[in-house]
C-alpha cells in the first residue's frame, strides 16, 4: 500500500457560517479519503428562539449568517405566516424580493473573488469585491445598513423604500454591469481557468439528488430545483427571469451558475424596482395562533428552511433552522475523493462555504517530517495555475 | 519603547480568528483589505499564520469548541502579541449570552487590549480601532 | 402525477402504517405514522415519488418526543412531513441514512441533541456539540438546565 498522509484542514473558517475542520487523507498527490467535523460555530441559536417573542425572532435568525444575514429571516417570517395562512401586502412582497436579490449580487461576487484568489488570480479577487462595495452602498441606501439590515417582520416589512433614493439605486445598479461583464468574460474566456477548473470536483445528478444537494451546487449538476421556481413567494412569480441550470457539476459550472445568476438577479431586482407597486408594507398582525408552519427561501446558498411550532403564545415552543450548507458539505465525500491536492481548496470552495479555512491548512507527513502551511496549499493551488498558463498562453 | 513593539507598530500584521461568529465582522475584516479600504496602505496585513502576526483580530461568542482552540493559539503566537475584539458577541456575547454553548465571554479567556462595538461594525470603525490600539500602545510605552 | 394522486396513492399503500393525515393547506401535508414504518413510507416518498429530503426536525413534546421529516415534491410543490411520535422511554427509531445520504447528519444532529436513538446509522458519533459535553445532558430538550458551574450569564453590570 502507498503511503498515506493525513492533511488536516481547519477547524477555523472565519468566513463560513459552518466552521468545520476536514481531515483530508491523501496517497501522494490522490485524496482517498475525508472527514468533516462541524460545531466550532455552535451557538445554540435554536434554543435561543424559543426564549423570544414573534417579532424578535427575525433579529436573532438574522445573525445565524452574516452573508445570508436576509435569507434567514425571509425563511422565518414566511414560516410564521405559514402558521395562520397570513397574506402579506403586495408592496412588501416586491420589497422582501428587492432585499434578497441585492444580497445574491453581493453574495456571489463575494464567492467569485475568493474562488479567484485561490486559483492564484488576485486581481478578479480586488475586482469582484470592489464590485461588491456598490451592491453593499445600494443597501445602506435602501436599508440603512451594509449587513444585517432587520427589514424583515412578519406580515411585511419594516421599512418602505422612499422613491426619493430609487434614481441612485438605480444608477449604481446600472453602473456594475459594464464591469461585471468584463470579469464575466475575463473569467469564462480564460484558458488557463478552463483548465484548472473543467472536469475538477464533479457531482453527479445522482449524487446531488442522493445527497439532497441545494442551490447553484446541485444546479450545476443539471438538478433543476430552485425554491423561487417550484414554490413562487414574495415577487418571484411577477417577474420574468430564468433559472441558471448547467450539466457538468465540476467546480467550472458552479463558477458558471453563480456569474450568470448574478445577472438574473440584477435583472429581477430591476424589475422589482420598476414595477413596485403603492400601498401598505405591513399586514398588522395582532397574534399567531397554535399550529406549525414551514418556511423555505432560496438563498445564495441553496433552500433556508425553518419550521416553526406555535403554541398560541408569544413566544415557539420548536424552532427548527436548516441553513443549505449542512445539506451541500457532506457531497465533499463525493466530490473531493481521486482529485488531487492542489486541487483540494478550489474544490472545498466550490460549494461556496467560505473558505478562509484554507487560509489555515496545515499539511502534515505521517511521520511528521513535512510540513506545509496554508500559503503552501495556495501556492501549491497557484504554482499548478501558473504552469497550465505557460501552457496555453 | 522597546525595539520589538515599535517594530511591530510600523506594520501591524492581522491574524483574523472566528470563534462562532456569524461571520458578518469577518467579511468586514476581509473588505478591509479590498480596493475601497484597502488597510495595506498603512502597512497592515492579513497573516496567513499567527506565528506572523502581531495583532489578533477575534469576532464570535467563544463557544465552547472554539474557546480550547483560541487558548492554544494564543499560546502559540509570539509575545508581545495585540488582542482586538470585534464586533458585540465578542464584546458580552450578545444575544447568545444565554446560549448552552456559549459559556465565557471572550475577556474572561485571554486580555482583551481593544473593544470595537458594533453588528457588525463597518470597515471605518475596525480601522478606527485598530488606529487607537496603535496610540495605546504607543502613549504607554513612552511613560 | 398529481397532487390528489399522490396523497391517494399514499393512503391507499400505506393504510395500516398511517395514524393521521392532516392537509393544511394546498402546499403542506403532515402525516403521522407509526414509527416501526418509517423507513417503508420514506423511501416510498424519496424514491418513487422522486421527493427531496429537507430536513429532519426533532422536537421535545412533553409527554413525547416528536421528529417530522420534511420531503418537497417540486412538480407539484407540495410538501410532506412525516410526523413520529416516539415515547420518553423508548427513543429509538429506524434510521434513514442507509437509505438516501442526506439523512446521516441531520440523524447525528438529533442524536447529540435530542437524545434519540437511530437504529442502523452508520456513523453516529457526536456532530455539533464538544468532546466535553457531559453524557446524558440533551440542550434541545424541555428540562434542559445550565450544568456548568463556571459559565457566566450576566453582563458584569
Amino acid at each position: 500500500m502507498a503511503k498515506r498522509t493525513i492533511v488536516p484542514i481547519g477547524p477555523y473558517h472565519p468566513l463560513q457560517e459552518e466552521p468545520e475542520f476536514f481531515t483530508l487523507t491523501i496517497e501522494g498527490e490522490k485524496v482517498v479519503d475525508i472527514d468533516v467535523q462541524v460545531g466550532y460555530n455552535h451557538r445554540g441559536i435554536e434554543k435561543i428562539s424559543e426564549m423570544k417573542t414573534f417579532d424578535q425572532i427575525p433579529f436573532v435568525v438574522e445573525r445565524i449568517c452574516g452573508i445570508c444575514s436576509t435569507s434567514h429571516p425571509f425563511a422565518c417570517v414566511q414560516a410564521i405566516e405559514d402558521i395562520n395562512d397570513i397574506e402579506v401586502p403586495e408592496r412588501a412582497k416586491y420589497i422582501r424580493t428587492i432585499v434578497g436579490e441585492g444580497e445574491r449580487i453581493h453574495s456571489h461576487l463575494l464567492w467569485l473573488g475568493l474562488a479567484g484568489h485561490f486559483l492564484g488570480y488576485n486581481t478578479v479577487y480586488m475586482w469582484a469585491w470592489k464590485l461588491r462595495e456598490e451592491i453593499l452602498d445600494v443597501m445602506e441606501i435602501l436599508y440603512g445598513n451594509r449587513n444585517n439590515y432587520a427589514m424583515f417582520k412578519p406580515g411585511g416589512v419594516r421599512r418602505d423604500i422612499k422613491d426619493e433614493d430609487i434614481p441612485d439605486v438605480l444608477k449604481k445598479i446600472n453602473s456594475i454591469i459594464p464591469t461585471l461583464e468584463m470579469l464575466k468574460k475575463a473569467v469564462m474566456d480564460d484558458p488557463v481557468l478552463h483548465a484548472r477548473t473543467k472536469g475538477v470536483g464533479i457531482l453527479t445528478k445522482e449524487e446531488a439528488i442522493n445527497y439532497s444537494a441545494l442551490g447553484p451546487t446541485s444546479r450545476a449538476s443539471g438538478v433543476t430545483k430552485d425554491v423561487r421556481k417550484d414554490a413562487p413567494y414574495a415577487a418571484y412569480d411577477k417577474v420574468a427571469w430564468d433559472m441558471i441550470v448547467t450539466q457538468n457539476g465540476d467546480v467550472f459550472d458552479k463558477a458558471v451558475v453563480r456569474v450568470l445568476e448574478t445577472f438574473e438577479s440584477i435583472n429581477i431586482m430591476k424589475q422589482c424596482i420598476f414595477n413596485l407597486p403603492e400601498g401598505e408594507v405591513d399586514a398588522n398582525i395582532k397574534s399567531i395562533s397554535a399550529g406549525e408552519g414551514i418556511g423555505t427561501h432560496e438563498a445564495p446558498r441553496g433552500e433556508v428552511f425553518h419550521y416553526i411550532r406555535s403554541d398560541g403564545t408569544n413566544t415557539p415552543i420548536r424552532h427548527k433552522v436548516r441553513a443549505p450548507t449542512f445539506m451541500n458539505l457532506p457531497t465533499y465525500k463525493a466530490t473531493i475523493i481521486g482529485e488531487t491536492i492542489a486541487d483540494a481548496s478550489i474544490i472545498l470552495a466550490a460549494i461556496d462555504p467560505c473558505y478562509c479555512c484554507t487560509e489555515r491548512m496545515a499539511v502534515r507527513d505521517t511521520k511528521g517530517k513535512k510540513l506545509y502551511g496554508g500559503e503552501e496549499l495556495i501556492r501549491l493551488s497557484q504554482e499548478k495555475t501558473e504552469k497550465l498558463r505557460a501552457k496555453y498562453v | 519603547m522597546s525595539f520589538k513593539l515599535k517594530a511591530l507598530l510600523k506594520s501591524p500584521w492581522v491574524f483574523h480568528l472566528s470563534t462562532g461568529s456569524c461571520n458578518n465582522c469577518d467579511i468586514e475584516i476581509l473588505d478591509c483589505l479590498t480596493p475601497r479600504f484597502d488597510i495595506e496602505r498603512f502597512g497592515m496585513l492579513l497573516a496567513p499564520s499567527i506565528k506572523h502576526a502581531d495583532v489578533l483580530l477575534i469576532t464570535g461568542s467563544c463557544n465552547r469548541k472554539s474557546a480550547t482552540r483560541l487558548k492554544r493559539l494564543y499560546e502559540q503566537a509570539p509575545k508581545p502579541i495585540l488582542v482586538v475584539a470585534i464586533g458585540e458577541c465578542s464584546l458580552s456575547r450578545g444575544m447568545f449570552i444565554h446560549s448552552y454553548n456559549c459559556p465565557l465571554p471572550l475577556d474572561k479567556i485571554i486580555p482583551v487590549d481593544v473593544y470595537i462595538p458594533g453588528c457588525p461594525p463597518k470597515p471605518e470603525a475596525i480601522i478606527a480601532g485598530v488606529v487607537k490600539l496603535i496610540g495605546k500602545v504607543k502613549s504607554k510605552t513612552k511613560k | 402525477m398529481r397532487r390528489e394522486e399522490v396523497l391517494k396513492n399514499i393512503k391507499g399503500k400505506f393504510k395500516g402504517d398511517i395514524i393521521e393525515l392532516f392537509d393544511k393547506s394546498s402546499k403542506r401535508v403532515y402525516i403521522e405514522i407509526k414509527p416501526q414504518s418509517l423507513v417503508k413510507v420514506a423511501t416510498y416518498i424519496f424514491k418513487d415519488l422522486k421527493a427531496r429530503f429537507n430536513i429532519a426536525s426533532g422536537m421535545d413534546a412533553r409527554l413525547h418526543i416528536e421528529i417530522l421529516y420534511h420531503f418537497t415534491i417540486e412538480p407539484i410543490n407540495l410538501l410532506i412531513s412525516l410526523r413520529v411520535k416516539l415515547p420518553k422511554d423508548k427513543l429509538e427509531i429506524d434510521s434513514l441514512a442507509p437509505v438516501f445520504e442526506a439523512a446521516n447528519w441531520i440523524e447525528r444532529e438529533m442524536h447529540e441533541l435530542l437524545g434519540i436513538n437511530f437504529k442502523g446509522h452508520p456513523n453516529l458519533k457526536k456532530l455539533l456539540l464538544p468532546d466535553e459535553w457531559p453524557e446524558g445532558v440533551y440542550p434541545l430538550r424541555a428540562e434542559y438546565k445550565e450544568w456548568d458551574k463556571n459559565a457566566i450569564r450576566d453582563r458584569g453590570l
